[in-house]
């Protein structure tokens, strides 16, 4: 795949195309560990959340988590994935105080879930395909704590075993937008499915990107692994960073070697953390604990038929209903906003709908920072607002006000319509007379329309003022267009 | 029935009967029980005596038989291998680097001796992390056999690992132990004392709470005085186990009835690779021997082969080590065990508390392990022996297409000097290439007492049976055991004056 020439890189000698992979760990959501009954929840005391087994006493074996196995091939089917009805658990191995056991259960040779593709939605309403190369189950380490004592370290084991899925990307992306919006669109399908709660300030979601640049069409470079970047900002940023400095290696007449690098967020930059040949020769082999995972394939079409509507298939859906690719796409992007819209949009133009989501509700969330869930205004609410639009009742200026005091007050949006008197004036009697005194009190600009119409706005904006706005501005235009005798393009 | 002098000589049948008929309780058994421990402290088989807990649950059993709530091992005391988890009894697994780890859970094995009315003596004595066949890689020093050879004042080995249940068994310290079992642990020190050793089918009992050595290849079992004893014991060991998932979900018989019934027709393989250049004489003659006596009283015997034998000690060697490697990572000196002192940073905390806490043995197998999972030797050992096992396993289910057990010599020899195989690991190693194969396969196999070289020390026979399939090796060992008539008992050497 390469890819097109906006999205290349210049250099000092040549255009450079850089080639990304990505391994996301999404944390399983389940109430409980991988191979124990310990909890799960975030925010915990440290190390009160921990059994013999998370904490590698002696004895101590492993049992699956049915629900996590669940969980991981619901994801496996929301990433239109293969799923391997036998898989392997193996024994990775290394010492790390926060690793009790001295290794991590994961799978190495034989995931749960094989090839699959993810479409990633760009800015401009163009998709495209990344594919997936796998998918595994893995136990988490705990936490080493470095700033609680000036000489020891201490260790949090909340986090030890709780299910993580591995998913791997194949070297599919181009840019950095590309690898954000991977990064989004992966988040909003495991949102979507229930499998992972995406939350990356508390690390249920973290990325390691692989890095390479080549000549356009060329063989694949060297690859850098930027490990744990944990917000969508930052993916794009360490993209960057991370071509920027090997294409300046290369031309500098330098090469670069395989190595794992970490993300500065506060620099801004990438640095080495260690070279290929001080990587770990993890031993993995088959964990003698644990059976192979066999799965049944009628247990499989189960949890299939449960999938819900992916972001894919109702963006489709929206965009036949008279979405744009790009609104469509907004709207999908959380299933809560994607249910809210639904919502919102019964019995309305789907269109109007989604401008009045777009333009009023996310501006309104983001000017408060607030989240769809957190929204204050009903989606019925809104609903009946777009449809009084849509029916004249009131005037668009009028619905924004009416949001603005629902968002604000609460209540019901047609109550207040009629508490406060805010339908449209229609009546072309009351229209008519707001006319005659707006032409009465300024002579001057009677006579100045005659030769410039553009000043027609003016007129409706005066018109408007005089009916407190709650004239139909459509209906304004037309009697002072007649009134004026204006041509009727103006 | 015709009861032993002492309290201390029954066997486990025995005593059953005798505390159901009232005519001892369990305090006596138990108290004379402990006396016998504490004055055998010679034999070093005990690694920590547990009296007061015996004395508490002989009480509470007790109470029971008088209330008629009796269980099936109600108030007969055993001794326990010290790889058992035993929550608030220190278990060492005979390593320094466990030396003060009490466990704040229990085994699921013992759990069920206990539920099932058993009594605990205490824990005993065994090669380090299981690994030795004669008990001197132990941290707590070596148990010793309680034979010895006519004339001779030589300390013997009980065999290993599991040499301090063995000699506790075979010096009257308790009426029964249990031991683990991962190429021989139980079976090679039965032999060598003269008790009966039963390694399960991987899977029968759960490994949930016993300290691991090899996963794959441990399996917790009976050590005792008689083949019913093994059977009564294993009854009550046996289960599946929600906590382990290797643990198998086949319901447990009465394996004491089980062992009832005599051989007529069972068919009994002699397989021809176990015949091994340099075994002794004694050895092959008891072979036949026990061949004889199963024939005489009615089996059928047929001449088998299992080509694959003589790669077992090898695959075995490299099987169990790897597998050690990454279970004994997990004593790294961060949250219990042995923590080496002094030291300036987290690598020199494990390398210092490993290098103190484990001993020479454990270290080498950790070695090995890691060399041969490590990257680009995977292939050539770890993933060839995997291949190995499966074929190994192949022999076995076409040998037991022919035939319903398979004998074999327990041992390639009786038991040995202490010290005098320590220099050389590989001869201690060829002490378990009768009974490895077994595990590789998963198998349950029986250790009986068969008879005495002309030197006076006890040799085994064994029997291999077919997975879960113990009951037939129950009533094939019944068989020799009636035939052997092993009614030897060693001199109590070793007992203060």
């Amino acid at each position: 795949m390469s890819a097109p020439a906006s999205k290349l890189i210049k250099g000092q000698t040549c255009d450079w195309e850089v080639v990304i992979g990505m391994e996301v760990h999404a944390q399983v959501l389940s109430k409980s560990k991988l191979f124990s009954g310990a909890s799960t929840e975030f925010g915990a005391e440290p190390n009160a959340q921990v059994s013999f087994i998370d904490a590698g006493m002696p004895g101590m074996l492993p049992v699956i988590n049915e629900k996590c196995v669940e969980q991981a091939v619901r994801t496996g089917l929301g990433l239109k994935a293969k799923i391997n009805l036998a898989s392997i658990f193996d024994r990775k191995n290394y010492f790390y105080p926060d690793l009790p056991q001295g290794y991590q259960i994961s799978q190495y040779k034989n995931p749960i879930v094989g090839e699959g593709e993810v479409t990633i939605d760009l800015k401009d309403g163009e998709s495209r395909k990344v594919g997936i190369e796998r998918l595994h189950l893995e136990q988490d380490a705990g936490k080493s704590l470095h700033d609680q004592h000036p000489d020891n370290s201490y260790v949090d084991l909340n986090r030890s075993g709780i299910a993580l899925m591995e998913i791997v990307t194949k070297p599919d992306m181009r840019s950095s937008e590309e690898a954000a919006a991977f990064l989004r669109k992966l988040r909003a399908i495991v949102r979507y499915l229930g499998t992972c709660d995406g939350n990356m300030d508390e690390g249920s979601m973290r990325a390691d990107v692989n890095v390479s640049v080549r000549k356009p069409g060329g063989p694949l470079g060297t690859r850098c692994e930027i490990k744990n970047v944990n917000s969508m900002r930052f993916i794009a940023q360490a993209v960057e960073f991370e071509a920027r400095r090997q294409i300046e290696i290369i031309e500098g007449g330098g090469t670069i070697k395989q190595e794992t690098r970490l993300f500065d967020s506060r620099q801004g930059e990438t640095r080495s953390m260690r070279s290929k040949e001080e990587a770990h020769d993890y031993r993995y082999f088959p964990d003698p604990d644990l059976l192979p995972l066999e799965l049944d394939a009628a247990w499989v079409a189960e949890i299939e038929k449960s999938l819900p509507e992916l972001p894919d298939e109702k963006k489709a859906r929206f965009m036949a209903m008279g979405l744009s690719a790009y609104d469509a796409s907004v709207v999908v992007a959380e299933r809560e906003l994607a249910d809210y819209y639904e919502e919102l949009a019964k019995g309305v133009d789907a269109k109007a709908a989604a401008n009045w989501l777009n333009n009023e509700i996310l501006g309104r969330l983001n000017r408060d920072g607030l989240s769809i869930a957190q929204v204050p205004v009903s989606a019925a609410a809104n609903n009946a607002i777009v449809m009084m639009i849509s029916d004249h009742t009131i005037s668009g200026k009028i619905a924004k006000d009416l949001l603005d005091i629902v968002w604000s007050e609460g209540g019901e949006p047609r109550a207040i319509v009629e508490a406060r008197g805010l339908r449209q004036v229609t009546d072309t009697g009351a229209i008519d007379a707001a006319i005659e005194k707006v032409i009465a009190a300024n002579p001057d600009k009677v006579e100045e329309v005659k030769v410039k119409p553009k000043l027609a706005a003016w007129f409706v904006g005066q018109v408007m003022k005089q009916t407190g706005g709650k004239a139909n501005p459509a209906q304004v235009n037309a009697l002072l267009k007649a009134r004026l005798n204006l041509p009727d393009e103006g | 029935m015709s009861l032993p002098s002492s309290l201390a000589s029954f066997n486990l049948a025995e005593a059953r009967d005798a505390l159901k008929a009232k005519s001892i309780s369990s305090r006596e058994l138990t108290d004379a029980l402990i006396r016998a421990a504490a004055d055998s402290r010679g034999l070093n088989a005990f690694v920590t005596e547990t009296p007061e807990r015996a004395v508490e649950m002989a009480q509470a059993s007790d109470l029971r038989i008088k209330h008629g709530e009796a269980r099936v091992l109600e108030g007969l005391p055993l001794a326990i291998k010290d790889l058992f988890c035993t929550k608030g009894v220190r278990t060492t697994a005979g390593s320094k680097i466990l030396s003060n780890f009490v466990p704040p859970y229990e085994s699921t094995v013992t759990q069920n001796l206990w539920n099932a009315g058993a009594v605990m003596l205490g824990k005993t004595n065994m090669d380090e992390f299981a690994m030795g066949s004669s008990n001197e890689t132990s941290a707590a020093g070596p148990a010793l056999n309680p034979w010895r050879a006519k004339n001779s004042n030589a300390n013997l080995v009980p065999g290993g690992s599991s040499g301090g249940s063995a000699a506790a068994v075979a010096g009257d310290l308790c009426l029964a132990a249990i031991g683990t079992d991962t190429g021989g642990s139980i079976r090679q020190p039965a032999a060598v004392t003269g008790i009966v050793g039963l390694k399960p089918t991987y899977g029968r009992c759960s490994r949930f709470g016993i300290v691991a050595f090899a996963s794959s290849l441990d399996q917790a079992g009976p050590m005792t005085k008689t083949v019913r004893d093994a059977a009564m014991l294993l009854t009550s060991m046996a289960s599946v186990d929600p906590k382990d998932s290797t643990s198998v979900d086949i319901a447990v018989p009465d394996y004491e009835k089980q062992m009832a019934g005599g051989i007529k027709g069972l068919r009994v393989g002699i397989p021809r690779e176990y015949r091994i250049d340099g075994a002794p004489a004694e050895v092959s003659a008891l072979w036949e021997k026990g061949a004889a006596w199963l024939k005489a009283q009615g089996a059928e015997i047929v001449e088998v082969s299992l080509p694959h034998t003589k790669y077992a000690l090898p695959t075995y060697y490299i099987v169990a080590p790897a597998e050690a490697s990454s279970n004994l990572a997990r004593y790294d000196g961060v949250r219990f065990g042995h923590r080496a002192k002094g030291v300036s940073d987290i690598t020199e905390l494990y390398e210092n508390s490993r290098a103190e806490g484990f001993g020479a043995e454990v270290q080498r197998r950790i070695l090995i392990g890691t060399y041969v999972l490590s990257a680009g030797y995977y292939d050539a050992y770890y993933a060839r022996a995997q291949k190995l096992r499966t074929l190994i396993k192949r022999d076995f289910d076409q040998a037991f297409e022919r035939c319903d057990v398979l004998l074999t010599p327990a041992t390639p020899g009786p038991a040995f000097g202490v010290g005098e195989k320590t220099a050389d690991p590989v001869s201690m190693y060829l002490q378990d290439v009768f009974t490895v194969t077994v595990n590789l396969a998963g198998l349950p196999a029986l250790s009986v007492p068969a008879g005495l070289t002309a030197n006076g020390l006890p040799l085994g026979l064994q029997l291999i049976g077919k997975a879960f399939d113990e009951g037939t090796i129950l009533r094939a060992g019944k068989a020799i055991e009636d035939a052997a008539q092993f009614i030897h008992k060693p001199t109590d050497w070793w007992r203060a004056a």
